[in-house]
């Protein structure tokens, strides 16, 4: 039926883990990242979005908190949102492998940029 | 075409679509998010050069597609949410796709309109 759920729950297994994962994951995001979206883009804008304006927020460990967590959050649902698509389109064995590794292989380099910025970022002497 | 067959036709169909299209897109815009917010770490000169970029009309206009991607894929996801656990509700899922419309617009064309404002205002 056309009722737009999402896939089915799996039986068991990495595809249930990754079932919850994308629902509870994606129930955060909706506070994190409309949150994220409210400050920027409609308090603030891109207009006066600068490094001092990064420096400011990040001189509160609060907000590189609530940073690292959206991030992390972020980036594995989408790849794993990612991963369910090659699995859905890419179906010749070279192919898939090459996409999945790929895509496993950017998601850690990300996560270890987003990751590295928010620790060693100064702080305000 | 090779699209996802596992709905047949209608809202359903569109609104599983639209919520891949949308996080697809949200992804590739994250990527490179990721790596200017990194770039914050060479200090102003490197960064403010990068926010430059997004400060051209284009990309404040793409800003907008932007934030109703997310908008859109955050209020379907909620609804898939309240569907897979709670069943019972597809008894009104044609009003739950109206509610989400709903919600979507109250939430996308206030947002809209600051951020065109500034474009154009």
């Amino acid at each position: 039926m056309s009722y737009g759920e999402g896939s089915s729950r799996p039986a068991s297994g990495f595809e249930l883990w990754s079932w919850f994962f994308m629902r509870i994951s994606g129930l955060l995001l909706i506070f994190l990242v409309l949150g994220h979206l409210y400050i920027m883009h409609i308090l603030n804008s891109v207009e006066i979005i600068d490094y001092n304006f990064v420096a400011r927020r990040w001189a509160n460990i609060g907000w590189r908190t609530y940073d690292w967590v959206m991030l992390a959050l972020a980036l594995f649902h989408g790849a794993n949102g990612i991963r369910v698509i090659i699995d859905d389109y890419a179906h010749r064995p070279g192919w898939r492998t090459f996409w999945m590794v790929l895509l496993y292989v950017v998601t850690f380099i990300l996560l270890v940029l987003g990751t590295v910025v928010l620790v060693t970022f100064p702080f305000p002497a | 075409m090779g699209l996802y067959r596992g709905y047949r036709g209608s809202q359903g169909q569109w609104a599983w679509m639209l919520h891949r299209l949308s996080g697809v897109g949200i992804m590739l815009f994250l990527m490179m998010h990721i790596v200017d917010t990194f770039l914050a770490g060479f200090g102003p000169q490197v960064y403010n050069h990068v926010m430059a970029i997004y400060k051209a009309p284009l990309f404040m206009v793409l800003e907008v597609v932007l934030v109703g991607g997310v908008v859109y894929h955050a209020v379907n996801g909620l609804r898939v949410i309240i569907i897979d656990f709670w069943p019972n509700a597809l008894r009104w899922h044609k009003s739950l796709i109206v509610a989400e419309v709903i919600v979507f617009l109250v939430l996308f064309i206030p947002a809209a309109v600051i951020m065109l404002g500034r474009l154009f205002g």
